[in-house]
């Protein structure tokens, strides 16, 4: 501080609140350095080749790795995207485009309370929709659930930043004989384009993340699975059953198993970043 | 709408025996030809009954204090306004003959036809080709890349950008400077091969340099298309039109031959405002 030597009041409050808000923040990141720093100690531990490249062993045997969970959230996540990421970006153009309508702020409403719908509710919502028409568990209705997850969170963002674009590109465009679906397609979404790749993948490390919706969906499988009919297994799923059971190896198991997916999700949020910095820099800005 | 404050009579076009020296063969066709128009936002009337006559490649001048529907006028004439909720227009615009409020109209067509460049340069978060090329790919002006490479160059020559951007065209076009890029957004207008150019004060947000580029630009443009400009800057009107247009409160004052307009106006609420009397 460069008042310290004339310290007036004015300044004194101002380094006290500077220095409150430092501690807050780092409060707030205390609890992210711990879990990050169990996950990785104790998930380092137990990786190995193996983990990547073999499914579970019985109990007793040692070894073994989530193969089979790996490949199975990535399809999971991969199938909830290919659902979300239409649907929720058509409807944020939807809401941004029609606003004041009351049918719009009906679904604007509505996907609001979609959001904050805990996630086991929409599993057993996915489970009378998905699970029993067909009488078993599938792939198809885990990434279903996660995928009605990730709609509201798309749509809700894909709506905000389309609005952040300036009415005068609109203007432009329709200007230059565009119809109003034109010069949404052809300018203002593109140039809303960095920040909704981003808001897609912030919501795809948000569901890759999620258990309950998967539970009663998807379930679990102890074999290497792609079949979108027959249950899967999950990285999440995986690690909550070895995280209850009282085996020490599948302890480590369910460690190892919470880092790959950490590891998983930030790849993924760097990739984006990167993604979206590539698109904003072809464009200058 | 108040009552007006000062009695406004009604609007005499200038006489078409005025020397205003339209090309041969022209003189009886208008391009835009307005009459009785009134705008309403809402109940809220912003215009009353405007009639005009525009002829071809003449730069016409709206002039009048802020807020006295000089822009909203300048976007009835190519149905900018249809966007705003609310919006309602009573009676004729016509260009080239053709009403374009009637019913069936294409809008698109009639905004491809008056094209418009805006008081702040909006050129879109793309390069300066695709910028130029953006109207010709919508509207599929252009069969194939080199046709569309060529009317690319010929916009932006006619835009006199042609020199300083013709090694970037790939760059992005918010690299360039305010006055670059208003000039980049007259060449995206005029690459649509529009008759009309509206212009809402293209210059207020530029240095008297690139003003004076634009205000060339618009004396070289005035060969190929008929233009209308909204402008503040009453010496800007002076320098760059034929025919002046003074709006106050929503109504049309006085349309006249701008050296008469600027040398003798018939009303007295024109002559106030030139001399800085109000506004």
């Amino acid at each position: 501080m460069t008042g310290a030597r004339t310290a007036t009041p004015r300044k004194v409050l101002s380094a006290l609140f500077v220095f409150a808000c430092a501690l807050c923040v780092g409060l707030a990141l205390v609890p992210l350095a711990f879990v990050l720093f169990f996950v990785v100690s104790q998930g380092v531990q137990s990786l190995n080749v193996d983990f990547f490249t073999h499914n579970p062993r019985p109990v007793g045997e040692p070894g073994g790795g989530m193969a089979n969970a790996i490949v199975g959230t990535l399809i999971l996540t991969g199938l909830a995207a290919a659902m979300a990421v239409p649907i929720g970006i058509l409807s944020g153009v939807y809401l941004s485009e029609y606003r004041g309508s009351r049918f719009t702020s009906a679904v604007r409403f509505a996907a609001d309370t979609l959001n904050g719908v805990p996630s086991i509710v929409i599993g057993v919502f996915a489970y009378a929709v998905a699970v029993l028409p067909l009488r078993h568990f599938s792939t198809l209705a885990g990434g279903f659930a996660l995928g009605v997850m990730m709609i509201p969170i798309i749509t809700r963002t894909t709506e905000e930043l389309l609005l952040l674009v300036p009415n005068a590109l609109r203007e432009g465009a329709l200007a230059l004989g565009a119809t109003r679906a034109r010069a949404v397609f052809t300018v203002i979404v593109p140039a809303a384009l960095p920040g909704i790749i981003t808001g897609v993948v912030l919501a795809l490390a948000r569901i890759a993340g999620e258990t309950a919706p998967l539970l009663f969906t998807s379930f679990n499988n102890r074999f290497f699975s792609t079949s979108l009919t027959q249950p899967i297994s999950s990285i999440t799923v995986q690690v909550f059953t070895y995280a209850i059971s009282p085996y020490e190896d599948w302890h480590r198991q369910a460690w190892a198993g919470a880092l790959v997916l950490v590891t998983i999700v930030l790849v993924c949020s760097m990739a984006a970043r990167f993604a979206a910095a590539r698109v904003a820099s072809i464009r200058g800005r | 709408m108040n009552p007006p404050l000062v009695k406004v009579r009604p609007v005499r076009q200038p006489q078409s025996d005025i020397p205003a020296s339209p090309p041969a063969g022209q003189t009886e066709t208008l391009k835009i030809d307005v009459e009785h128009l009134s705008f309403f936002y809402d109940e809220k009337r912003a215009l009353e009954d405007i009639s005009i006559k525009m002829q071809p490649n003449m730069v016409t001048a709206f002039i009048g204090p802020s807020g006295c529907g000089k822009s909203t006028f300048l976007r009835t004439l190519n149905r900018m306004n249809d966007i705003i909720p609310g919006a309602r227009v009573e009676g004729r615009v016509c260009v080239d003959g053709q009403d374009i409020y009637r019913p069936g109209v294409d809008v698109v067509a009639v905004r491809r036809k008056v094209g418009m460049v805006f008081q702040k340069s909006n050129p879109f978060p793309k390069s300066i080709f695709d910028n130029v090329a953006y109207g010709l790919r919508i509207n599929r002006l252009s069969s194939n890349r080199s046709e569309l490479a060529g009317r690319v160059e010929e916009s932006l020559q006619q835009a006199a950008l042609w020199e300083e951007v013709k090694d970037r065209l790939h760059e992005s076009a918010l690299a360039l400077s305010g006055g670059q890029q208003q000039r980049l957004c007259i060449a995206r207008a005029l690459a649509v091969k529009p008759d009309i150019l509206l212009m809402d004060e293209p210059a207020s947000a530029l240095d008297p340099i690139a003003t004076q580029r634009i205000e060339e630009l618009i004396y070289q443009l005035k060969a190929k298309f008929t233009i209308v400009i909204v402008t503040h800057n009453m010496q800007q009107a002076a320098r760059v039109s034929d025919f002046t247009a003074f709006f106050w409160l929503g109504r049309l004052v006085e349309f006249e031959r701008t050296d008469k307009m600027f040398t003798a106006p018939s009303e007295k609420l024109t002559e106030d405002y030139l001399t800085g009397r109000f506004g």
